[in-house]
């Protein structure tokens, strides 16, 4: 999306690229930096930044969209909830046109699936509310930004006693991607933009291991086109000294210990546990699940049938995810996979790196 | 007589006694005029003006049914007012068809129905014919409008896509998205603010800019889909690579406000009293002029250029750093994002 603050201040943004040239000439090769955060994605892609950026510095999106790291194994379970009689579903928008493997719940809400759509988990606790002998299912899908409001969405139901109401939880947590990544000798990341909405919850400390454990130069930045290039410009210098650290660039709403009120909610309600990332595989300890006390509310525990999972075949989006590759480089990129026609996860949400591309970043003029 | 029902009943659809009471109570009040007076099978109309006959039709299911600046009324006929508008015919008649749902509070239905007169005599045109159909409890929405238009494109008078040039330039008549903006954020609880739906009948603006001479080539209402919608659908009947400025694009800050909330792009979000207009390079500054002459066209802007296309055609937004990208049209419609 453009925003008139994200097309403001065109003056700064050539100032910041006027210091990004010149750090860049001093860099001893051409450096990668990855952001993982499905809005900076966005952010770079509609104001054009990579096509800004001097040759010397590549800019890559990584695992940064919830919808897009969502495996299909979950899509396929939602779906089966969602042709239960009895199950009302309400998801994001972004998760309908999500393929499965044999549909998506776009698809089953033609058949005639009750699936909503809402803003907010807790329009879904008054879905429930409203509905009293449906079951209704939260597809909790997201990541430390978005699960705070779903844990709040849970103690409101419980506090009120709407019992009907259960969330399907694929939530999944920062950290642990970026450990994995970080320490892949595959992917070469010179430096990472560390996810700003997602630091406003777990504060920048959260991040503070890339330096530290894997000597990997790490910022944390907004949004705005003039954020996004003062990460890179801070990137950059961090090579360039040979130094590598955190900085916190965001600090208008990023502290380093983050909301604590947040913080607390999530650990009432959900408890770490394994999770698969799809691109990236089994990642120990980087997904949420419902507390014990919480288990009636637990769809996953609801009984459907599942079919054996399909990846989508020749599909590249875990290369995307890992930045081995950019969308064009696969070969259903704008061809067998566009965004009427999605084939794999990250043509479909907004935020997802191949749809970013395909919206913003072809050349005006080429191929559709 | 007997007590008016406070609510709409499925006999008022039943074409007896009550239909007549509804048609005589509700419809013919409002929209007076001695064709429909007549309440026969057919308007018969005077014999029309020289010129091209225009005929549209237009359907409306919006949620909610009254909304800041206008209602389903008020947007049937401006809907359908525009459409002519812009093809370059003044409109000579409407018709009304409402589809209603029963238990619709008839105090609602008398409100449209009032809005929509409203409208049309705003527009000054008359709604010459109307029906009314009542459907079951849960099998519709409230209310649904459908309404068509008649109009005369005057002898002499030719806009279209097939005038587009290389070289035009492309006015807006003002903010855009005011409408889908509005209707996204009453759907959220998040009205207020001055965010006001633009709906208005464009058929005076129109005739103000192609009364003062300028060479206007074509006009289209961004309604559905918005700007970046209609002007794709534009580059690709004509073949040419459209070209828009993101600065120079007006969008009020309660409408960007209410998009950066939603994670909507307000390019994509309807219009419902603007018209782009494509006209001749060097009658551009006095179109601008002629537009902000207008109350409608007070905050008139250009907003971009038509180029020769190397292949098919394309439309591409350049962003305040002069990076040129696509702007495509969207796939399936509009959703909110997770984050």
């Amino acid at each position: 999306m453009i925003t008139a603050q994200q097309l403001a201040d065109p003056a700064a943004v050539r100032g910041l690229l006027g210091h990004i040239d010149a750090i860049a000439r001093r860099l001893p090769r051409r450096v990668t930096f990855m952001e993982v955060c499905g809005t900076h994605t966005n952010a770079i892609a509609a104001a054009g930044l990579r096509r800004l950026l001097p040759p010397q510095i590549r800019l890559i999106s990584g695992p940064g969209c919830p919808v897009c790291v969502t495996p299909v194994g979950y899509l396929d379970r939602a779906e089966a909830l969602a042709r239960r009689d009895d199950v009302t579903i309400c998801t994001f928008g972004d998760l309908l046109r999500v393929p499965s493997s044999h549909g998506s719940l776009e698809q089953a809400r033609a058949r005639g699936a009750d699936v909503r759509v809402v803003y907010s988990p807790r329009d879904a606790v008054a879905v429930a509310r409203a509905a009293p002998q449906r079951t209704v299912v939260f597809l909790g899908v997201g990541f430390e930004t978005t699960v705070p409001t779903v844990a709040a969405a849970l103690l409101e139901a419980e506090r009120d006693g709407v019992a009907n109401f259960l969330v399907l939880s694929g939530h999944k947590t920062m950290p642990g991607p970026l450990r994995a990544l970080a320490g892949d000798d595959d992917v070469a990341v010179d430096g990472f933009i560390c996810p700003g909405h997602v630091s406003v919850i777990t504060g920048s400390r959260a991040f503070s291991f890339l330096p530290e454990e894997f000597g990997t130069p790490a910022v944390v930045a907004g949004f705005t086109p003039t954020d996004v290039l003062r990460g890179v410009l801070a990137l950059a210098r961090q090579l360039v000294d040979g130094r590598a650290e955190l900085e916190n660039l965001y600090g208008r709403v990023v502290s380093p210990e983050g909301n604590l009120t947040a913080q607390a909610l999530v650990a009432r309600t959900f408890a770490p546990a394994d999770a698969t990332w799809r691109g990236l595989g089994a990642i120990p300890g980087s997904g949420l699940e419902l507390r014990q006390e919480f288990a009636a509310r637990d769809a996953a525990r609801l009984e459907v049938p599942l079919p054996e999972p399909e990846e989508p075949a020749g599909c590249r989006c875990g290369d995307v995810l890992k930045g081995l590759i950019d969308p064009t480089d696969c070969p259903l990129f704008a061809a067998a996979c566009t965004p009427e026609a999605p084939v794999g996860a990250c043509m479909v949400s907004a935020e997802g790196a191949c749809a970013a591309w395909y919206r913003h970043e072809r050349s005006p003029g080429a191929a559709q | 007589m007997t007590r008016r029902p406070d609510t709409v009943l499925l006999a008022h659809g039943g074409g007896g006694r009550l239909t007549r009471e509804l048609v005589r109570s509700t419809f013919l009040p409002a929209f007076r005029n001695p064709a429909l007076e007549t309440l026969t099978d057919a308007a018969i109309l005077e014999p029309l003006p020289a010129g091209r006959l225009a005929l549209t039709t237009d359907a409306f299911v919006v949620d909610p049914l009254e909304f800041p600046g206008g209602d389903l009324g008020r947007l049937a006929v401006c809907g359908t007012v525009n459409d002519l508008a812009v093809a370059g015919a003044r409109p000579v008649a409407l018709t009304a068809a409402f589809i209603l749902e029963e238990g619709l509070e008839t105090a609602l239905l008398d409100r449209l129905v009032a809005s929509a007169a409203r409208a049309a005599a705003a527009a000054a045109v008359p709604i010459v014919a109307g029906d009314t159909k009542v459907v079951p409890r849960g099998k519709g929405d409230g209310i649904f409008a459908v309404t068509a238009g008649l109009g005369v494109v005057p002898t002499g008078r030719d806009l279209g896509d097939h005038r587009i040039v290389p070289g035009d330039v492309i006015l807006v008549s003002g903010p855009i998205a005011a409408h889908g903006g509005t209707i996204v954020a009453c759907r959220h609880g998040l009205a207020g603010g001055g965010l006001e739906s633009d709906c208005a009948p464009l058929n005076g603006l129109v005739e103000h800019l192609l009364g003062s001479g300028v060479e206007v080539h074509a006009m289209h209402d961004p309604t559905r889909g918005g700007v970046a919608t209609t002007c794709n659908e534009v580059a690709e009947r004509c073949n040419a690579r459209l070209v828009l400025e993101a600065t120079a694009i007006p969008v009020q800050p309660a409408v960007t406000a209410v998009c950066e909330l939603l994670g909507l792009d307000p390019l994509y979000l309807a219009c419902e009293g603007r018209l782009l207009a494509w006209v001749a390079a060097d009658h551009a500054p006095r179109a601008l002029q002629v537009l902000r002459e207008h109350p409608l066209g007070r905050e008139a802007a250009c907003i971009g250029r038509v180029e020769t296309a190397a292949a098919g055609g394309s439309v591409v937004l350049r962003t305040a750093y002069g990076v040129e990208r696509p702007l495509d049209l969207l796939s399936g419609s509009e959703v909110p994002r997770i984050c």
